[in-house]
């Protein structure tokens, strides 16, 4: 066994300067953007207490606390405490539910003095680690259905206590942990599945249920004659047709009989069915208006007018990238998508080189949580998807959502720091 | 297969999609800077203050004030409290759906106005609570203030323009206002100035936070120019005076200019009563008073046959046909008779020349010059034809085109008239003997017989008659008023006709009305009408040479030229020359007299009772 004496200099030379180069830009280009969105002739100071940027500021600092604490740490610590951390999380969930503050009909947050704290960002890093603690044990194959329960389990428990508050946006973002699976054993045929799952449920929702189950009829006719020769092929694509069928009509049924009719706008709106620029499609039509008056360059630091002047809802947190789109136009918020994506990808790239199964988990768990973060919020932003309230990691103002994440991603930097040992 | 490599395509297909869809929106697609713009600018309106106008001698006659209108944007309202904004404002939930409904109709991007004119102390009450309302602001806006309350006819008023006003005239917009009589009317383009833009940033609230651009796009507003009448507002209150309790017009002349010095029309009405918050209750009362119509400018538009003054043409004209002299003599038994054709005479009878026949007012006199004028020719038609000819260039007959707002063609027949009328072209001059004593067919406006008789005092050419003498201390310079039109009557043929007009006054049918400090020449008409009875009329200029003012007084249904219309005249020529009335006695009874009942007797003649009947 090589220990962490095997190689030279100490875990801050050792941290993966690409991650956190990326880590530290998002996070300033966020606060910039911050100050950008709520900026106000009153309060010119960026360091202004009394202002959302100020205290975003303040967020940075301590998370930089919580970064050096984490770095200082011994990266065997966590296969430790993963489940006592992943116990704490749950138990904090469960103490929101019941002396949370209610805000917006949402029942998230925990009242601390002046600050709120918001469990279900801490959640998923528990969660993160309980996975990636269980799922690392030498005999766990998630290929096989004996060991799908207890990862469903530790995923599932969240969740249903997030649904409860009720934070639809935050629940969802544990679906992501299918990516962890996928990536562990899960044969892709499950991913192909919720894919098939959703194109056929959008397509029975623009058009009538009889028309899409007559086009994958006819398609799932034509891969049959092409596969003929093998009898699993055929029945394969015969079960996914049968499947797909059932979810034309079951989601025109559910959609009919289920949704609230603010739900069903909600839908319609999104794909476009429903036109209705004051009403319900509001959020999506003003985020689409700020971040397509930015046009190719923008209209030039704090110039934005419609997200300085509330236009767009929510503009410092969720919608955070409308500000980038008008005030830095197309080539700033291609920027920030390239950020992202380069994040993402270095993040991919470190999990596959770890040595200890544990870490690669849970750097995967790091990297499906901000992707998916990043995909729901930017789609969302961008009017690709429904109203789905879920920060923009690094980027959104908030103190929980930024902790969260910073500890999130530095955990993993940790580990990454010992790579070469089998901890 | 390595699934880590699932991953990176994921990240680059999504990474493709959202560039794709941020080009498609920030590039490609021109909408969303539209729809920003209309989110967070907000253009206000910077009402320039309009133009005053002053009288001939500096008198300020309008003015302005300020008010303050609601004005609402419909795509920025959002559900709000009626019942408070009934309350706030003082109406019904009719007249806010009413409204909103009007101003969709306009734009709903536009501002249009919600509640006009309303006072200080309800601006600064609903100032207050409007935060309550989004899509509602309040505007500034400028009134007209009218600090003599008279001459309403003249200066006119101002109102908002209406969607068809707008389509017409592109350069306004909901909510502007623009003249709709008078001088505010016909000057519009001076008064009005020019409007400045503000653009202001709104936030989604609707509350202003500050310039748009910085006020790059703003413009200033430039302030209308200052009009100065060419009315004497003491001669024209004086008239207003006089003319209480009657019917009819006064329209007086300064000859040696064109410039009309009072136009008076009675009755009349205080222009305030067309100002703020009531004026839309007080215009209606007064569009719809038919029985005394005060919004109806009698000076310009009422037409009534001009009766005996018109004999004075008729001798000029005769005079330069060569059909008569100042010699020429004819003896009055009592009227005109011809054949069957009788026409009634009051001079007194006996055997008189030309300027007698003035004085006196003979009809047989003038039945004969007439007939003489047109046997003159070989037929009737080109006799007729030139006899139109010589009365229409003492400007009757035809629009006058000048700076007043409205106004009446009246009519002077001619020969192809007469063939339409009569329906075959036989006639002869007897036929058409009526016009011989401005009866018949004829009519005229009193603003025509008034420039008629500055026509007369200047012994055979006019300026047009206008009522705006300066723009901004600027004399106006439109050759159409600087320049005189002459009369086909050379100026050799008009002193003894003006020698009989003299007579008038001294000796003939309105000797009552003389005054021995100036010399007046006048006549006096009685014109049978089919309303009731004879208009009172009179038309005189003064002094006798060099004359300053040129007159015309009809009062409908006052009966001889010599009961009101010449004592009127008579008045307002002392006042204007003089500058005071000695004749207190007349003036009382001027000012007291009223054709109340002959108005009631006329009224009731129609309808059959007097319960609706309103007095002048």
């Amino acid at each position: 066994m090589r220990g962490s004496r095997g190689r030279r200099g100490n875990v801050l030379s050792r941290l993966d300067p690409w991650t956190f180069a990326l880590y530290a830009v998002l996070v300033l280009l966020g606060w910039m953007n911050i100050y950008a969105a709520v900026y106000s002739e009153e309060h010119k100071s960026i360091f202004d207490m009394s202002q959302q940027y100020g205290k975003q500021l303040m967020w940075i600092i301590t998370s930089a606390v919580l970064i050096l604490a984490i770095l200082l740490s011994d990266a065997r610590l966590y296969q430790t405490v993963a489940y006592p951390t992943y116990v704490v999380t749950i138990l904090l969930l469960v103490l929101t539910l019941i002396i949370g503050k209610e805000i917006g009909g949402n029942k998230s947050w925990i009242q601390l003095g002046s600050f709120s704290l918001q469990p279900s960002e801490f959640a998923k890093f528990g969660t993160a680690l309980a996975m990636a603690r269980y799922m690392s044990m030498l005999n766990v194959d998630i290929s096989k259905w004996k060991f799908r329960f207890w990862p469903l389990v530790l995923m599932g428990i969240p969740m249903i206590l997030i649904l409860l508050q009720p934070d639809a946006g935050s629940a969802l973002v544990y679906l992501s942990f299918f990516l962890v699976f996928y990536r562990e054993g899960l044969p892709g045929m499950y991913l192909f599945i919720a894919l098939l799952a959703a194109v056929t449920a959008i397509m029975a929702l623009i058009y009538p249920p009889v028309y899409v189950v007559g086009v994958v009829g006819i398609l799932a006719l034509l891969i049959v004659f092409f596969l003929r020769k093998s009898r699993k092929a055929v029945w394969t694509t015969l079960l996914l047709a049968l499947f797909s069928g059932a979810m034309a009509f079951g989601t025109n049924a559910i959609f009919n009989k289920v949704l609230q009719p603010h739900q069903q706008s909600r839908i319609n709106v999104l794909l476009g069915i429903q036109d209705d620029p004051m009403g319900v499609g509001y959020h999506t039509t003003q985020s689409l208006i700020a971040i397509g008056s930015g046009g190719f360059s923008g209209k030039g630091f704090l110039e934005g007018t419609q997200t300085k002047l509330n236009y767009v809802p929510e503009q410092s947190t969720d919608y955070i990238f409308c500000t980038v789109g008008e005030e830095w136009g197309f080539v700033g918020s291609s920027i920030t998508i390239l950020l992202f994506i380069a994040l993402m990808a270095r993040l991919v790239f470190l999990a596959e080189r770890q040595k200890s199964k544990f870490s690669r988990i849970y750097g995967y768990s790091v990297v499906s949580i901000i992707f998916l973060h990043f995909a729901v919020n930017i789609a969302m932003t961008v009017g690709l998807a429904p109203v789905i309230g879920i920060p923009l990691p690094f980027f959104s103002y908030g103190g929980s959502s930024l902790w969260g994440f910073t500890v999130l991603l530095f955990i993993f930097l940790r580990l990454d720091a010992n790579r070469w040992e089998e901890l | 297969m390595r699934r880590d490599l699932l991953f990176y395509g994921i990240f680059g297909i999504l990474g493709l999609i959202f560039l794709g869809r941020l080009f498609s929106i920030q590039v490609l697609d021109p909408t969303y800077k539209l729809s920003a713009e209309n989110n967070a600018k907000r253009e206000v309106k910077i009402y320039p203050p309009r133009g005053y106008i002053y009288d001939r001698n500096g008198e300020l006659l309008v003015a302005n004030q300020v008010g303050y209108d609601v004005m609402v944007i419909p795509r920025q309202v959002e559900p709000f409290d009626t019942a408070l904004l009934c309350r706030l404002l003082d109406v019904d939930t009719t007249y806010v759906n009413d409204r909103i409904q009007r101003a969709i109709r306009y734009s709903r991007y536009q501002p249009s106005i919600f509640f006009g004119m309303m006072s200080d102390e309800r601006y600064a009450r609903i100032q207050e609570e409007l935060y309550k309302f989004p899509g509602f602001y309040t505007q500034k806006r400028l009134l007209r203030d009218y600090p003599i309350s008279g001459a309403a006819n003249v200066v006119g008023f101002i109102g908002e323009v209406n969607e068809r006003f707008i389509r017409e005239n592109p350069g306004y917009s909901m909510g502007d206002l623009t003249g709709k009589a008078g001088i505010d009317k016909s000057y519009e383009d001076v008064l009005r100035g020019k409007a400045g833009r503000r653009f202001l940033l709104v936030d989604n609230h609707n509350r202003e936070v500050g310039r748009f651009m910085n006020g790059m796009y703003d413009t200033v507003p430039v302030p209308g120019k200052d009009v100065t009448s060419t009315i004497d507002i003491d001669l024209q209150l004086l008239g207003e005076t006089l003319m209480a309790g009657k019917r009819g017009s006064v329209v007086a002349i300064e000859p040696s200019s064109g410039e009309i010095l009072a136009l008076v029309s009675a009755p009349t009405y205080d222009p305030n009563l067309l100002v703020g918050r009531k004026r839309s209750r007080n215009y209606t009362n007064l569009f719809h008073d038919s029985i005394n119509k005060p919004l109806y400018d009698r000076g310009l538009l009422a037409e009534y046959p001009p009766g005996s003054p018109f004999k004075v043409i008729q001798a000029l004209v005769g005079l330069q046909e060569g059909t008569l002299t100042e010699r020429t003599t004819y003896t009055c038994h009592g009227g005109f008779h011809y054949g069957r054709l009788h026409v009634g005479c009051h001079c007194g009878g006996g055997t008189m020349a030309l300027r007698k026949s003035i004085s006196k007012s003979c009809n047989n006199y003038y039945c004969n010059v007439f007939k003489r004028i047109i046997e003159n020719y070989p037929d009737a038609h080109q006799g007729m034809n030139a006899w139109n000819e010589h009365v229409r260039s003492f400007g009757l007959g035809q629009f006058l085109n000048n700076d007043l707002p409205t106004g009446k063609r009246g009519f002077v027949p001619n020969a192809d008239y007469y063939d339409r009328a009569f329906g075959y072209t036989g006639w002869k001059a007897v036929s058409t003997i009526s016009l011989s004593i401005g009866q018949g067919e004829m009519i005229v406006t009193p603003i025509q017989l008034a420039n008629m008789t500055a026509a007369i005092a200047n012994r055979g050419h006019y300026f047009t008659p206008h009522i705006v003498k300066a723009i901004e201390d600027e004399p106006i310079d439109d050759p159409h008023y600087t320049e005189p039109k002459y009369t086909t009557v050379d100026s050799v043929h008009f002193a003894t006709v003006i020698d009989g007009m003299f007579d008038v006054f001294e000796s003939g049918t309105a000797r009552a009305s003389r005054l021995s400090s100036i010399e007046m020449c006048g006549k006096t008409g009685t014109a049978e009408n089919p309303h009731g009875q004879d208009h009172s009329i009179f038309i005189a200029f003064a002094p006798r040479e060099n004359p300053q003012i040129a007159i015309a007084v009809i009062i409908e249904n006052g009966y001889w030229g010599s009961r009101w219309a010449a004592p009127i005249a008579s008045l307002m020529i002392e006042d204007y020359i003089n500058g005071e009335i000695t004749r207190e006695a007349l003036y009382n009874r001027m000012v007291e007299g009223s054709l109340e009942e002959e108005y009631r007797r006329q009224y009731i003649e129609i309808f059959g009772n007097d319960s609706l009947f309103v007095a002048p």
